[in-house]
């Protein structure tokens, strides 16, 4: 741990335990006393919100697990039965769907924050580099949970992605066969697809600890980027970050409730309540709206492998980009040239996802080729350039200079554009 | 705050994004009448009688055709559903003919439909379907009213919006609507210069406008013994909120304890929020 141990055990069975296995003293230093920067923002709740969607998946998917049968025969049948005749079968189902959505709208909100202020920056390489892989582990159980209800949708959607690696020079079909168990998205599919989907959330699990302590060494960022360098910086963690997130989990929990009891399916494909069949081709597949953005890129190149080199290079590219940023200033709040690109950054991606629900063809297509260029050009050309001709604003010495004597100039502290109300002070 | 000079990057990229438009795609966007439901909203609940109503009409027309294989004839009983009696379950149930067996002579029987069978199908498998009704498949229609969407069909700059208000205002009907209007949409002669081909019925609503199946609906062609109106309108809305309920039979426990739930989060988040308001007073940050 990068702070002191303030553990005081008790006498008796607390400190025997302390000294053969301090669990208890870790629990301590990480959840209550860690020391955290005095000046976060709610931008900072979304690790504590993200935690609270991976334990919903956990627990709601391993319920639904007891009620359903990977067969395909039988599958979309067993998701019917849950969803009319298990006991609260369909809150357990619309919470466990509606909650893939919810994680992956905090996961997109949590990135973009370290985006803006630069968290992914030294001495944070590590926690990013974490980051990126929940992010990938997270698309690929979504991935196959979506086919696990064998309708249209998953099919076509899981024959779709699978039949991408096709694309691999030379070793493509053999790697489809292999993937599938087969020649067809079948069977064996649907049953290796839910064998991963209840193992990677673990795997999940396993990263998310190891990216909390990679978080716990050099301790949190914050909005002005600046380190902390003195005890009047921070705050005990409990109770000050334990309500704030509380709080934000609330709001969220809100959102969360609002979609699954009166929206449930507003987010599903109606395809998906069609069973799957293999004979006939749905008029237009479209994944699930997290995965759009990257749709939209895939389907840009013309030529088949590229389309699928640059989606995932779309997303292996941000393991990069600590060092594609030239800036040694880390929050955008101080980077009046950066700010400007980071909106239309966030712009260009939620574009993506509009297009990539579109018909590729037209209009549509040029647009998607377009922002698809910017996609890359922002972390290839720009970034690298801003950072060496832009002038950063001056500043603050700590983060007790920025917060507690509140200097007159803080004009630069404050929200701006569409990166706004981060900074929002309660 | 954000250099003037840097609006023009922002001026730029507008000029790039505005021109996407809607209908850059091939194909035809129907436009699908809203209807108001007695289920739709927030507070939405089924109308019992109509409920039976619709039964009654799926029963007596759609039947012939249709299955409905993820319902039981219990489901006909339960809360939040047409809540026909223990007796008139029985007897529903009954009226149909489910095989059963191995029997100990080693041999498949009929017998009466009992309260937990499942709805039996009108055709054995998918091909006699297709035969008896020249080759198309009348799909099952358990959940149907799920199983259709309505594209927005409005530019990328409002469509946000839109989002916001059906989400706020719980607005999950865009299948009933479909449905109301494929059944209300059969036009006896398909207008000039379409080409119908070999057993299909001009339809407004349905995509490409031609479909197999025959138009179900005319007045009077089932009779309600409530008094109300025997009209084409009348009984597609019925069979409609019927065929909402099939596919969603604990929407109204739904929204029931959803409202439940919204009240305690939003209690439990102002409470969360003065404590965290009072505990962060004390210090600056
Ligand atoms: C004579 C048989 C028959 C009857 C009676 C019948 N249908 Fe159909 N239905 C069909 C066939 C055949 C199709 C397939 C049409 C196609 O694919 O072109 C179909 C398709 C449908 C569809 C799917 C349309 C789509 O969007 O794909 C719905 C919904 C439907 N029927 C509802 C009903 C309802 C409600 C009734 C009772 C009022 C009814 N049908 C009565 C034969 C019938
Ligand atoms: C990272 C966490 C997880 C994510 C993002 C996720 C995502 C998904 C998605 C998108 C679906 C399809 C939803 C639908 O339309 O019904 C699904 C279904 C399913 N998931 Fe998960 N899941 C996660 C964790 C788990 C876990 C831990 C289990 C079991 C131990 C599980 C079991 C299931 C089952 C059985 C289904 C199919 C039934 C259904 O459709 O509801 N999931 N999951």
């Amino acid at each position: 741990m990068a702070h002191q141990s303030t553990y005081q055990p008790k006498p008796g069975l607390d400190k025997w335990l302390d000294d053969r296995l301090p669990v208890m003293r870790m629990a301590h230093d990480t959840m209550l006393d860690f020391p955290t920067p005095r000046n976060l923002n709610y931008f900072w709740t979304f690790g504590g919100i993200l935690t609270f969607c991976l334990m919903v998946q956990i627990i709601t998917g391993i319920v639904l697990a007891m009620h359903y049968t990977p067969h395909v025969d039988m599958a979309f049948a067993s998701v019917e039965r849950i969803m009319r005749d298990v006991n609260w079968g369909w809150l357990l189902r619309y919470t466990h769907a509606v909650g893939a959505s919810m994680f992956f709208v905090a996961v997109y909100i949590h990135m973009f924050r370290g985006m803006y202020y630069g968290s992914y920056k030294a001495p944070r390489e590590v926690l990013w580099f974490l980051g990126v892989i929940i992010l990938l582990l997270m698309m690929a159980t979504a991935f196959m949970g979506y086919v696990l209800v064998w309708g249209q949708m998953s099919f076509w959607a899981a024959t779709v992605i699978t039949n991408l690696f096709s694309a691999v020079p030379f070793v493509g079909e053999p790697i489809v066969t292999w993937l599938w168990g087969g020649f067809a998205v079948d069977n064996p599919t649907l049953n290796r697809f839910f064998a991963l989907h209840y193992l990677l959330p673990f795997a999940l699990l396993g990263v998310v600890g190891l990216h909390i302590w990679a978080l716990h060494v050099p301790g949190n960022n914050n909005p002005i980027g600046v380190d902390v360098k003195s005890k009047k910086d921070t705050l005990p963690f409990h109770p000050y970050y334990t309500l704030k997130d509380g709080f934000a989990i609330a709001v969220f929990a809100l959102l969360f409730a609002m979609l699954v009891f009166y929206a449930p399916n507003y987010l599903n494909h109606a395809d998906n309540y069609i069973e799957a069949n293999p004979l006939q081709t749905p008029p237009h597949i479209v994944p699930e709206w997290y995965f759009l953005p990257f749709y939209a890129i895939l389907r840009a190149v013309p030529d088949k492998f590229l389309g699928v080199v640059a989606m995932f290079g779309s997303i292996l590219i941000l393991f990069l980009l600590p060092w594609f940023d030239t800036s040694r200033v880390k929050s955008g709040t101080y980077r009046p040239l950066f700010k400007w690109f980071f909106v239309i950054f966030v712009f260009v991606c939620l574009g993506l996802g509009y297009l990539g629900a579109k018909p590729a063809e037209g209009g549509y297509l040029t647009m998607g080729r377009i922002f698809t260029t910017y996609y890359f050009l922002h972390f290839l050309v720009i970034l690298p350039i801003i950072g060496l001709i832009e002038t950063p604003k001056k500043l603050p010495n700590s983060i007790s200079e920025a917060v507690l004597d509140d200097p007159p100039d803080s004009g630069g502290a404050q929200p701006s554009g569409a990166a706004a109300s981060p900074e929002k002070r309660l | 705050m954000l250099g003037k000079p840097h609006y023009t990057i922002f001026a730029v990229f507008l000029a790039l994004i505005v021109p996407i438009k809607q209908g850059w795609a091939a194909g035809e966007a129907i436009d699908i009448p809203t209807q108001s439901w007695s289920f739709g909203g927030i507070f939405g609940q089924f109308d019992q009688a109509q409920l039976q109503r619709g039964f009654k009409f799926y029963k007596e027309v759609c039947a012939t055709c249709h299955g409905l294989k993820f319902l039981s004839y219990r489901n006909l009983g339960q809360k939040g559903g047409p809540e026909f009696s223990e007796e008139q379950v029985k007897a529903l149930a009954a009226e149909a003919t489910v095989i059963d067996g191995p029997n100990d002579d080693g041999e498949m029987f009929e017998r009466p439909g009992r309260p937990t069978d499942r709805f039996v199908s009108p055709f054995a498998n998918d091909n006699e379907a297709r035969v008896a009704n020249g080759g198309a498949l009348p799909p099952d229609l358990s959940v149907i009213t799920k199983a259709r969407g309505i594209p927005l069909g409005v530019p990328w700059y409002v469509e946000p919006f839109y989002w916001i208000r059906d989400i706020a205002t719980a607005y999950q009907e865009h299948g009933a609507n479909y449905l109301y209007a494929l059944l209300v949409g059969y036009k006896e002669q398909a207008p000039d210069g379409v080409e119908m081909a070999e057993g299909m019925h001009y339809n407004d609503y349905f995509p490409g406008h031609q479909i197999a199946m025959p138009n179900p609906m005319s007045d009077d062609i089932v009779d309600y013994d409530d008094g109300t109106p025997q009209t084409v309108q009348q009984y597609a809305a019925d069979v409609t909120a019927f065929l909402m309920w099939a596919a969603e039979p604990h929407l109204e426990e739904r929204k029931r304890i959803g409202f439940r739930v919204m009240v305690y989060l939003l209690i439990l988040t102002v409470l969360l929020y003065l404590a965290k308001k009072k505990l962060w007073s004390r210090i600056e940050h």
